[in-house]
């Protein structure tokens, strides 16, 4: 794009810095993700993907450094970034006494969208989900990948710019990751900017043309996906960045004969 | 093995105490409590020693089967039942059932209710201190007897929560428990009626309990001491076999609940439609109330606040009424609406961290605040002018009601204002969705009570107004000044109800992501 002027990234992320207690959660990370891009956020567990992507999402207030969204800083203009960014929290709860046609009508909603649109959308989210059959159904009742689904339409119905999520994949089954997935290329492909955290490499390495390696809370390797992983896999990539990779096979008790 | 769980349970204690210092205060007053409680029982049981042996024994029966009967069914009504050692947690250890039994039961022992109960129990013994061989049956007895509290608990609290598999099943169930509760309090009410007015008749009525199984161990050291071997005997045998009856129900329910443990299987019957989402207005306001009233309606949660509706007028009833006056049912109103306004005092608290969808989607503060206090007024206002209503025309006092109905809708509104105003800034320590709702945190319910007290008192203050001038009314038959007291309540509780939506709203516009991390912390 030499021709256009440099458009601000979907999200910039400069000095960012969370501390609970003792522990440093997160340590001045910085991150440039591009308009349009795929983005992988790939890291092992505590690296504090989490905590900065909630930062990020206006969620976890930061204790230091700043996050803007297409050149808006976030926490200073809450709610303009939160009408942009569509966000799939790991692990916290669902209004899961809601039906999944309510849960996601619920969201739209919230977001101060019209009833007629939002009747809309939801029907076709739930279509785009394979969730028809069930949007009568409470949440609560829903499967671990039924549920990571109806969030995930949660995210979408008010169309944001920039969808954030943390852990898309976890539980859900193959056909349904394809489609997911499916959904998620087309977004990126109509000029939507995707991240997604994960710890399953292959699908990173794969899916997203941009990638971070993120561990104890700094940014170890960030780039397009070929430029981190080089000549060799993401997965042993990861691995020579991360370190604390065992060789041997577990101590003598562990084997059966 | 059955040290280790024991040590896991303290673990965890302390554990959950570290996390939040408030918590550790709670714990902190509330074994001050206990321990000025039992230092009472032991004055008292020492002056007893003095008395004649039949009275030590009405009161020793009395007062134990009151401990059992409190024991096994006061955690269902109040307090919660204590699972730091939560029995479905261990189902994937391979731990002997005898075992896990053992480590529970002394873990039940060793809380601050279990050791209290236990000193209390063994000071029993001092009533008989002037014979030695009694004082040391007594003893005896009172371990059998404290055993049989924390058993019981244990029992009841396996088979309420712990049989059920499936969430639906198990949902009915806890609201089903609800039921004998309703009828729990004007029993006891009655029964305390009874005692006051036929004193004479507590030593026959002792005499019945202790052929009970809440009573019975309790009245072996008194039978010895009226001289009736015989009848201690077979006191005693009453007594060990309903320590061992209920034991072997536990056990049963125990290992029922480690084979199924509760699970969610239920695949309930699809629902038509967005429900309320159809009848409230399409804004965020409107939402947070159609979202609030389903709640209201499928979470048991919420039930447990609702059941002390219907169980005022019945208290109320029992202790002003019964004697012919039925004006003490004036109070009914009020108080309904003093519980109905602040019970949407810990809402952010039950939403927990599903409440993150409403910073995700960054809804005003203000329109989240509206929301909630919509869907509880949609019955709330209806009930409080009923119930008011209602007791006037029952007590046959028209001339207040004008007046009544300032003051039970100022309360009501007033109380609205606090909690909106409270609920926008503080996460209390509540039972998790689909956790049993009479589920406590050590602790937790203290805090919340402490809060829930300082709120009261604040509540007081502000509906001052109205209810001086209603009651100014009343005192001088001064009708024109209940219409007053109404205009006073309706427009000094609105001004107050804006300003809470709006200050809690603007704190929780502010500090969401804090309020977030709280509510986390209470996952």
């Amino acid at each position: 794009m030499p021709e256009n002027p440099p458009l601000a990234p979907a999200l910039e992320i400069t000095g960012l810095t969370k501390r609970f207690g003792e522990k440093l959660a997160v340590d001045s990370v910085n991150l440039t993700v591009p308009r349009g891009s795929f983005f992988g956020l790939v890291g092992p567990n505590g690296a504090g993907k989490t905590t900065t992507l909630s930062m990020a999402t206006g969620l976890l207030r930061p204790d230091a450094g700043s996050v803007s969204v297409h050149g808006l800083d976030v926490w200073s203009n809450l709610v303009d970034a939160k009408r942009r960014i569509g966000v799939l929290s790991d692990g916290v709860r669902l209004f899961d006494r809601l039906t999944g046609l309510q849960l996601v009508t619920y969201a739209g909603l919230l977001s101060g969208m019209e009833r007629t649109v939002v009747a809309e959308r939801a029907a076709d989210l739930l279509d785009l989900f394979d969730l028809d059959s069930v949007s009568g159904t409470l949440v609560v009742d829903y499967s671990a990948g039924m549920t990571k689904k109806i969030a995930l339409a949660c995210a979408l119905i008010h169309a944001p710019q920039l969808l954030v999520l943390d852990e898309p994949f976890e539980s859900v089954d193959p056909v349904s990751g394809a489609n997911i997935r499916d959904i998620l290329h087309g977004f990126v492909e109509s000029g939507g900017t995707v991240i997604v955290s994960s710890h399953a490499m292959d699908l990173v390495q794969r899916m997203c043309d941009h990638v971070a390696v993120i561990a104890d809370g700094r940014v170890l390797a960030s780039g397009t996906t070929d430029e981190v992983r080089g000549s060799s896999t993401l997965e042993d990539r990861f691995v020579e960045l991360v370190g604390g990779r065992r060789h041997g096979k577990g101590p003598e008790w562990l084997r059966i004969s | 093995m059955v040290a280790h769980l024991i040590r896991l349970r303290f673990r965890l204690l302390a554990n959950s105490l570290i996390r939040s210092p408030w918590q550790a205060v709670a714990v902190g007053l509330g074994t001050m409590y206990g321990l000025a409680m039992l230092f009472l029982a032991v004055v008292g049981l020492l002056f007893l020693s003095a008395a004649p042996e039949e009275l030590g024994r009405t009161v020793t029966v009395l007062g134990g089967a009151v401990l059992v009967l409190g024991w096994t069914f006061l955690p269902l009504l109040s307090s919660g039942i204590d699972e730091t050692v939560e029995p479905a947690k261990l189902a994937t250890f391979p731990i002997p059932i005898r075992t896990l039994l053992l480590a529970l039961a002394i873990s039940g022992v060793l809380g601050v209710p279990g050791i209290i109960t236990t000193l209390a129990a063994l000071a029993t013994s001092l009533v008989w201190w002037h014979t030695p061989a009694i004082a040391v049956v007594a003893v005896i007895c009172a371990i059998i007897g404290a055993l049989t509290c924390v058993v019981g608990s244990r029992m009841l609290a396996a088979l309420t929560v712990r049989i059920s598999s499936g969430r639906r099943a198990r949902e009915a169930k806890t609201v089903l428990v609800l039921i004998p509760l309703l009828l729990l309090g004007p029993a006891i009410l009655a029964v305390s009626t009874l005692f006051r007015e036929f004193r004479s008749l507590l030593p026959i009525i002792s005499d019945v309990v202790s052929w009970t199984p809440f009573g019975a161990i309790w009245a072996v050291p008194g039978d010895l001491a009226t001289g009736r071997p015989g009848l201690a005997a077979l006191h005693a045998l009453v007594g060990i076999a309903t320590l061992v009856a209920s034991t072997a129900v536990w056990r049963w329910a125990l290992d029922r609940a480690l084979e199924r443990p509760a699970v969610s299987t239920a695949t309930g019957g699809a629902r038509r439609g967005l429900g309320w989402f159809a009848v409230f207005s399409g804004t965020p306001t409107g939402a947070v109330a159609a979202r609030s009233l389903t709640y209201w309606a499928r979470d048991p949660r919420y039930a447990q606040s609702l059941i002390s509706v219907p169980l005022v007028p019945a208290i109320v009833f029992f202790y002003t009424g019964a004697s012919g006056d039925l004006s003490g049912l004036l109070f009914v109103g009020p108080i309904v609406a003093v519980l109905l306004g602040m019970s949407i005092y810990t809402d952010v608290s039950y939403d927990n961290t599903a409440f993150s969808l409403h910073l995700q989607t960054a809804v005003s503060g203000r329109a989240d605040r509206w929301g909630r206090v919509i869907a509880v007024s949609v019955f709330a206002v209806p009930t409080t002018i009923i119930l008011t209503v209602a007791s006037v025309w029952i007590s046959d006092s028209g001339d207040r009601l004008v007046g009544m109905l300032g003051i039970s809708l100022g309360l009501l509104v007033t109380g609205l204002a606090l909690s909106s105003l409270v609920s926008g800034r503080f996460a209390f320590s509540v039972p998790a969705p689909g956790e049993n709702p009479f589920k406590a945190r050590p602790g937790g319910g203290f805090t919340l009570m402490l809060s829930m007290f300082a709120s009261w008192t604040a509540l007081a203050v502000l509906a001052l107004p109205e209810m001086v001038i209603a009651l100014v009314g009343f005192a001088t038959f001064n009708e024109p000044l209940g219409w007053v007291a109404l205009a006073v309540a309706l427009v000094l509780s609105s001004v107050f109800l804006v300003i809470g939506v709006r200050v809690g709203g603007t704190m929780l516009d502010n500090r969401g992501p804090e309020l977030l991390v709280q509510l986390q912390r209470q996952k």
